[in-house]
């Protein structure tokens, strides 16, 4: 099936066409983004904040809808869950959608496509949107045929009437039909209704990549486009002292040198000219560097030893009378920082119009803020840079997408008129991105004689997971590098119910007693923002380390331990499902085997999953062998079985990843993790055999995928290699030296 | 100048040969079926065939192909039509973002070109130079299967 995403996406960039329909959002909406809507009626997900339905559809004389949404294809698969939805609800078919997605000129501002707010936040609008222009567009053929519209029934667009009257959704003169608001009154079809939803559909965008035709920015060429690269100083606070640029302006194929306070870059005819300068830069450029950082080894250290820019009690639950606790257990947790490491280094186009708008294609999650820093960075209007998403390589956060935007703009500023197209060096990808944070995690119980929980406390202790463009240029990282340097915002950490660093720090279990004390540290040794799933992977490793921890010392079955005191049904189910799937009751242990389990709820508002696995330790090595995986997945009503079953699997093998190898390495200057073979990753050999159930909730909210099973992937992870050894494992990654020196000392 | 054989073509170049194979793939030839990822052969999202043999094109100097046969991605092609593996690769979903989509069809297909029925662990060894970052590594492996199965 082909289904044309932003199908003049093309023609955007190469004609001045998409001007007439840059006025798709009327200005109601366009002021509304800022004024409360509070006095408005709730409407569904980001229907609420772009209210008016011809933000989102419109119905083409050419027999297609165009679908408009601000949330972006990261390679989750979003859409073509929206693009379901769309041709359900409206009753059309699928080929008949035609997508715009993250311009920043054409769509609903949809913020950031993160947090697995995709579903609940756009799936949901797109969802609404459609079914009351369906009722719109029923109502004009009703007038039209002078017919009741309960006589009306739509397949593929055609509206028939029990009376053999019929008009086809593209001859109706739909007008300013939809330029009206969305009530929130229309109902949604029945599920047994649905062609699309709870099938398991072809992504529209990967048999294109599949071909080779062209899908990612990396891939548009437009005529005598540019190449761009830039010089990161060797540390993050090093100042440029000296410099030869006219070394470099003499090189070949050399356009543009660019110095701006301690920011350097090259424009050149060719990636490999660029490039080349690049090193000529490098090679001649002074520095002042400073030793600065903690170090890899000492990060642990400097996190418990750095006062805190905030204490947030997250959770403060003191126990109501009651006994005096039999016995006290303590254990404490570490994560080290993780990079996003795509496989695909971060990548931009950027051209100064002669219409004096800075037009930027980028694969960033943030287009509206990244765009509004941008414009912020180089002094325009921030009606004047406008950015376009196009599909980069998978990021699993806030990679450094938006500071190649930014880079591509401070290169495309210097050259007027001509496109720069600027990707990094794998070296630059790896050092200079936003890692996920290190922390470091304290859990402490209370416990009655029986081995249950009478207090639960956990305190952790992270740098931010949020530092995101936001509309502020000095998040960005060149601008802080120019002559007039912008200084970085003071990063915040998220509150509920979300969270950031403590994001799933309060346990999901129904304990008499239950603290959660964050400790917000806004000092980063190293750059670090949102990682898949911020905080919660951390912090669920942690709970679901424990509370095996707990079963153990009480000599309760995990999972019958923690049923004791999860009230949640649809948790309790997805603990269980998970617990048959892998066949948990049956199990029989054998020589250097073990099997573990955990558990959460995304957010403690998204989706439910559980993890089982079975692991293998060699202990003269070290080496854990993962034999198999399990999950189970509550994600609400399911739209694509298929992506979301991905999105699951995926998710674990990322942790699996994070959690038996990955660390960044650095010493006191700098970072030393500089490429795949300092880095890294879970290969083909080592990834197990995984089996996801999944559990459809028709009708119920959609909660979200993508960051539901990394936290209980890295529990199960050790819990089970606890099981095999009788060793626990509390510091990430579970390297094959550091599980041989566990085992030695054990 | 160097003239080598792209996807069965003839064609020829006056870019400096030692310009990576990748860049003038990419650059001079418009191909997408080969993408950078490291620039330092360590994960095969560049991969190309050269003379049947897979090759890290980001590393290797044009020169190296010289008189030789390139095959990428868009190589693989019947005509118009998905190679066998490809449409295995459509059929089985087998990504999450594809940027190394290529890399891996083009590993698989060296793969099943000297091995028609290769093992499950024996295209995991074959894959095992190939990154993938969403963990969509056992879809590829079945479509690889799938693919082998069908022949």
């Amino acid at each position: 099936m082909t289904l044309k995403i932003n199908p003049t996406r093309r023609d955007f960039l190469q004609s001045t066409g998409y001007l007439t329909l840059a006025f798709a959002i009327p200005l109601e909406d366009a002021l509304s983004q800022g004024t409360p809507v509070s006095a408005k009626p709730r409407l569904a997900g980001d229907l609420n904040s772009t209210r008016t339905l011809s933000a989102w559809l419109r119905v083409n004389a050419n027999q297609t809808v165009t679908l408009m949404v601000g949330k972006v294809e990261l390679g989750q698969g979003i859409l073509t869950a929206v693009s379901q939805i769309c041709a359900d609800e409206l009753d059309i078919d699928l080929q008949r959608i035609q997508l715009i997605s993250g311009d920043t000129a054409l769509v609903p501002n949809e913020g950031v496509t993160a947090g697995s707010f995709s579903m609940p936040y756009c799936a949901t609008a797109v969802q609404q949107a459609s079914a009351e222009v369906r009722a719109i567009l029923l109502q004009l053929a009703a007038d039209k045929l002078k017919q009741p519209t309960a006589s009306l029934s739509v397949k593929d667009g055609l509206i028939q009437s029990t009376s053999g009257a019929q008009i086809a959704y593209w001859d109706l003169v739909v007008g300013e039909a939809l330029n009206r608001e969305a009530t929130g009154l229309v109902k949604f079809k029945p599920a047994s209704e649905y062609r699309y939803i709870g099938r398991p559909v072809q992504r529209i965008d990967l048999t294109p990549k599949m071909l080779g035709q062209s899908m990612f920015l990396q891939e548009h060429r437009p005529a005598g486009m540019l190449f761009g690269h830039i010089v990161r100083p060797p540390t993050y606070q090093a100042k440029l002292l000296s410099v030869n640029l006219a070394l470099a302006q003499r090189m070949p194929g050399v356009v543009k040198v660019v110095r701006n306070g301690s920011f350097l870059g090259i424009v050149a005819k060719r990636e490999g000219q660029a490039l080349a300068a690049a090193k000529a830069l490098t090679a001649t450029a002074k520095w002042k560097v400073e030793k600065v950082l903690p170090g890899d080894d000492g990060i642990f250290d400097w996190l418990r030893k750095t006062p805190p820019n905030k204490i947030i009690q997250t959770k403060v639950q003191p126990r109501v009378g009651g006994p005096v606790p039999a016995k006290t257990m303590q254990a404490t947790y570490y994560r080290p920082y993780h990079m996003h490491a795509s496989i695909g280094t971060s990548s931009a186009m950027a051209t100064l119009g002669e219409d004096g708008v800075m037009l930027i294609q980028t694969h960033s999650q943030s287009v509206f803020e990244t765009a509004l820093a941008i414009s912020k960075m180089l002094g325009m209007a921030p009606d004047k840079v406008r950015c376009q998403h196009m599909q980069g390589s998978g990021c699993y956060g806030h990679n450094l997408a938006d500071d190649a935007a930014a880079d591509a703009a401070l290169l495309a500023a210097a050259v007027p008129g001509k496109t720069v197209r600027l990707q990094y060096t794998r070296e630059q990808e790896h050092l200079w991105e936003p890692y996920g944070s290190a922390m470091v995690i304290q859990t402490q119980a209370g416990l009655d004689e029986q081995g249950n929980v009478l207090d639960w406390d956990l305190q952790l202790w992270s740098t931010p997971h949020g530092t995101r463009p936001s509309g502020e240029p000095g998040n960005l990282l060149s601008a802080r590098y120019l002559a007039k340097p912008f200084a970085m915002p003071l990063p915040v950490n998220a509150g509920g119910p979300n969270y950031a660093a403590d994001r799933n720090a309060i346990a999901l279990y129904d304990f008499p007693g239950h603290k959660v004390l964050t400790h917000f540290i806004t000092e980063m040794p190293l750059r670090a923002s949102s990682t898949r799933g911020l905080g919660a992977y951390a912090n669920v490793f942690a709970i679901e380390s424990f509370i095996d921890e707990l079963a153990v010392a009480a000599q309760v079955d995990p999972v019958e331990y923690r049923l004791r005191y999860l009230k949640d049904e649809r948790a309790r189910e997805a603990l269980v499902k998970a617990a048959e799937k892998f066949g948990w009751a049956s199990w029989r242990k054998t020589e250097g085997r073990g099997r573990g389990i955990g558990f959460a709820r995304y957010k403690n508002i998204a989706g439910y999953c559980a993890v089982a696995m079975e692991v293998e330790v060699n202990r003269q090595t070290g080496r854990i062998r993962v034999i198999r995986a399990v999950a189970s997945s509550d994600t609400g009503q399911v739209v694509n079985p298929d992506g979301v079953m991905n999105q699951i699997e995926g998710g674990m093998i990322q942790s699996l990843s994070w959690s038996l190898k990955e660390e960044v390495k650095f010493d006191d200057t700098k970072v030393l993790s500089s490429d795949w073979n300092s880095y890294p990753i879970l290969t083909f050999s080592e990834v197990p055999p995984i089996d996801v159930v999944l559990i459809d909730r028709p009708g119920s909210p959609f909660l979200g995928t993508g960051e539901a099973s990394q936290g209980p992937t890295s529990a199960a992870l050790a819990n089970a290699v606890f099981d095999a050894t009788g060793v626990r494992f509390r510091r990430l990654p579970l390297t094959p030296e550091r599980v041989k020196e566990g085992l030695g000392k054990a | 100048m160097i003239s080598f054989k792209l996807n069965g073509k003839p064609v020829r170049t006056t870019v400096p040969e030692a310009t990576p194979l990748l860049e003038v793939l990419a650059h001079d030839f418009q191909m997408n079926g080969c993408k950078f990822g490291c620039g330092k052969s360590q994960c095969s999202a560049c991969l190309v065939m050269v003379d049947g043999n897979p090759v890290r094109s980001c590393m290797a100097p044009l020169s190296a192909v010289a008189g030789r046969s390139v095959t990428t991605l868009e190589g693989l092609m019947n005509g118009d039509k998905p190679s066998r593996l490809q449409q295995a690769f459509i059929d089985e979903q087998a990504a999450q973002c594809g940027y190394c989509t290529s890399g891996m069809i083009v590993q698989a297909q060296a793969l099943l070109d000297r091995n028609p029925k290769p093992s499950d662990a024996e295209v995991r060894t074959a894959l095992d130079g190939n990154l993938c970052r969403c963990g969509a590594h056992n879809r590829i492996v079945r479509a690889v299967l799938r693919a082998a199965q069908g022949a």
